[in-house]
């Protein structure tokens, strides 16, 4: 099947392109950009004009919840929900039910995902059996397996000496690490930023010392085993401060922020709504600014939606009670291209940060993955045709997710996908 | 965000919280409340405002005296009144919140009462259920207690008249307490130019600066002139979890004794929102005491909380 997408304005941030360029796909890949290669026939035009070309978003944090949840999604429902918001390339962390700690599971999610034959799941083994912080998992079988990195999810090592051992075992593979800095005692039992707003509400509150103290323990034993670390969804301006300096340091380690946090702050939570009970929780405005910062400098690589669906049973109950976590899938590139338009970004820098960055961290561990998050010659055909002008509110009857839960319910966002290509197959296409 | 206790025009409609409530609010609640007081004294106690409601104290968390109270209050406005212990019942058996609000909604609820150990569960109550049923806090996780604090203010007006000129000192836990919370908030609502906090720093939470009290870790200082003195109720399980290390030590450094209540003014009405640990917070000379309105406390929150109950049951939404 050959494809032309004709007419579109191309914008590929690893390139440094954004203009209006035609493309070529043949075989499930881009064959060139702009001209047509010789004798190529396309068997289907897709006419773009007025649309953006984007490459498929690379997602670092999105929760399919299989095995374990099926009540709450299901593989098929949240990779729909993935083309919908032009994703074609997603890491699912381990808190499955059972864990992501043995080959045979991760074989069999895999298998589960390509039957589905959307977009591209990418599994992160655990870093421990069953996430317990106790004994470091068949790291290399998992690799083999398909896994693409490990993680502890939101279950942090409490024991450094475990860590240690891990990132001495990663080192030896050359396997990255991701994990979400958050120390187990000063955040037990917390469900808000600590601060004014949590006191006021009555709410346990997690400081961000729970933030940086694990930052400090993870830099130390760092230093002493050289392994390759990937910070997971950075809540605090103290955070990002210190990730800033083991950058300029020159420790290996890259970092992402959820987009719910690019956006938002603890005082949004207003009177104890459940949307807003988020892992990580919201902090205040000062951090919110201190995000916005680090993803400008490039002290934080990527956004990623921490796409979580939780049913409403989860949700409609007292803040402490509800389940962490809101939709996102579908709102990562709308969300992006707000934070764009308020702090005057080109749209190529801003979309850097969901495509190719987030590709660069997913193959700096996994160096034998097909490529992504790019769109020059050569390359696999995932992308998408965006409507930048078009705005829409979300709401149940517009998300593909099983979960309506986020934060931006009702809101109106800038940015609506018209069509996903995967591997140059038309995977996903707006109702007309 | 629109004050979910209030209706367009600005009326009580639940009562959540004292924070974000007009002071002309708290004004007519008291003022009504005092109409209430002298039917304790009729031979028949009751009047019929609240004739044909249906009251549903919802007590998730366990309590016998602010249960009591409201009970009683419930039954002088001639409502009929339904005790529901949730603990036993539907929780255990894993009935959601709402569903079990929806099924008591069902059999004709007009005003529930609810506590519940949950911050902010009040809230989500209010928010779900029909537009002329009515939500009262009887006490939410560490959140409010805007009855408590409602006919502590009561009390206080009883006694001082006037809250213009008043230092009052909160003291112990303040960090896991609503009562507190509430007092705090509905201090400033009536113009209390100084609230102060006395408490360990292990009790004291974040943020107190903002509500506008000032805060004191020694209490001999933090008493010094005062007016009230509130004290708080210390939950045994704080000894757990390394915030305080025995209930000798405590009392020790913020039990309120003769001796320390004598750097507050002389004539300084001592408060509690009970149930007291005699020993441990209070000595029992002070308690008993002729310093104590303890027991007026008591006395006059079954009329604030009839104050409250005809006020929303008599708004609409």
């Amino acid at each position: 099947m050959k494809l032309h997408i004709k007419g579109g304005r191309l914008i590929d941030p690893a390139g440094g392109v954004d203009a209006v360029r035609d493309l070529y796909i043949a075989a499930g890949r881009i064959v060139s950009v702009g001209t047509a290669p010789a004798d190529f026939e396309a068997n289907r035009t897709l006419d773009a004009r007025g649309l953006a070309v984007l490459p498929g978003l690379v997602d670092l944090a999105a929760r399919l919840r299989e095995p374990g949840f099926e009540y709450r999604a299901t593989l098929e429902s949240e990779m729909r929900a993935a083309l919908a918001g032009g994703i074609t390339t997603l890491a699912q962390p381990p808190d499955t039910d059972p864990v992501l700690d043995e080959p045979g599971l991760v074989e069999m999610l895999k298998h589960r995902a390509r039957q589905l034959n959307h977009a591209h799941l990418y599994p992160l083994g655990a870093m421990t059996v069953g996430l317990k912080g106790e004994v470091i998992t068949e790291m290399a079988e998992l690799t083999e397996a398909g896994c693409v990195a490990f993680s502890q999810a939101d279950h942090p090592v409490a024991d450094t000496n475990v860590m240690l051992r891990a990132m001495q075992y990663a080192r030896t593979f050359g396997y990255v690490l991701w994990l979400r800095p958050q120390d187990p005692w000063l955040s037990r039992g917390g469900v808000a930023a600590s601060g004014p707003y949590a006191s006021r509400l009555g709410l346990s509150g997690v400081p961000e010392q729970a933030e940086t103290i694990a930052l400090h323990i993870l830099f130390e034993l760092q230093r002493m085993s050289g392994a390759r670390i990937h910070l997971c969804r950075l809540s605090s301006a103290a955070g990002i401060e210190l990730v800033r300096q083991a950058r300029r340091e020159g420790l290996p380690v890259t970092c992402d922020v959820s987009a719910n946090h690019v956006h938002l702050t603890d005082l949004d939570i207003g009177y104890y709504d459940s949307n807003y009970r988020l892992e990580p929780p919201l902090r205040g405005q000062r951090d919110r600014d201190a995000i916005r910062a680090g993803l400008v400098d490039g002290t934080i690589d990527a956004i990623c939606s921490d796409h979580t669906p939780v049913d409403d049973d989860g949700k409609l109950r007292p803040f402490a009670e509800a389940e962490p976590g809101a939709t996102g899938l579908e709102l990562l590139l709308s969300l992006t291209l707000k934070w764009a338009d308020e702090a005057g970004l080109a749209l190529s820098d801003a979309l850097a940060r969901v495509t190719s960055r987030p590709a660069a961290i997913l193959e700096s561990g996994a160096p034998a993955l097909p490529p992504c998050g790019r769109l020059d010659a050569g390359a696999p055909a995932d992308l998408c045709l965006v409507d930048l002008g078009a705005r829409w509110r979300v709401g149940r009857d517009t998300l593909v997710s099983q979960s309506h839960h986020t934060p931006f319910v009702g809101m109106e966002l800038p940015g609506r996908v018209r069509a996903t290509l995967v591997g140059g197959r038309p995977a996903w296409e707006a109702a007309a | 965000m629109a004050n979910p206790q209030l209706n367009r025009n600005g009326e009580l409609i639940h009562l959540l919280s004292t924070e974000g409530l007009p002071r002309d609010i708290v004004n007519h609640i008291l003022d009504t409340a005092q109409t209430f007081v002298p039917l304790a004294d009729r031979d028949i106690k009751k009047v019929p405002l609240l004739r044909g409601k249906s009251v549903f104290n919802l007590f998730f968390e366990n309590s016998t005296r602010t249960r009591t109270t409201f009970e009683i209050a419930a039954k002088r406005l001639s409502a009929d009144v339904f005790n529901l212990n949730i603990n036993a019942s539907s929780t255990a058996k894993g009935e959601s919140l709402l569903d079990t609000i929806g099924n008591l909604s069902a059999m004709q609820a007009d005003l529930f009462v609810v506590r519940h150990e949950a911050s902010g569960a009040p809230h989500l109550i209010a928010r779900h259920v029909a537009p002329h049923v009515h939500v009262v806090n009887a006490g939410d996780g560490r959140h409010a207690h805007p009855t408590q604090a409602l006919l502590d203010m009561y009390t206080i007006r009883h006694f001082k008249k006037d809250f213009t000129n008043l230092t009052v000192a909160i003291v112990g836990d303040i960090l896991h307490s609503r009562v507190a919370r509430s007092d705090i908030h509905a201090l400033t609502t009536l113009g209390v130019p100084e609230v102060r906090a006395i408490g360990p720093l292990t009790l004291l939470p974040g943020g107190l600066e903002q509500m506008g009290v000032r805060v004191f870790t020694d209490m001999r200082a933090g008493l010094k002139d005062v007016d009230v003195v509130i004290m708080l109720r210390l939950q045994n399980e704080r000894m757990r979890g390394a915030l305080l290390p025995s209930a000798h030590e405590y009392f020790k450094h913020y039990g309120l004794t003769h001796d320390k209540l004598a750097l507050a003014r002389p004539d300084a009405i001592v408060m509690h929102p009970g149930p007291m640990n005699r020993g441990v917070e209070i000595d029992s000379a002070v308690a008993d005491s002729d310093r104590s309105v303890i027991l007026n406390q008591v006395t006059f929150g079954i009329a604030v909380r009839m104050a409250v109950m005809s006020i929303v049951a008599g708004t609409q939404a």
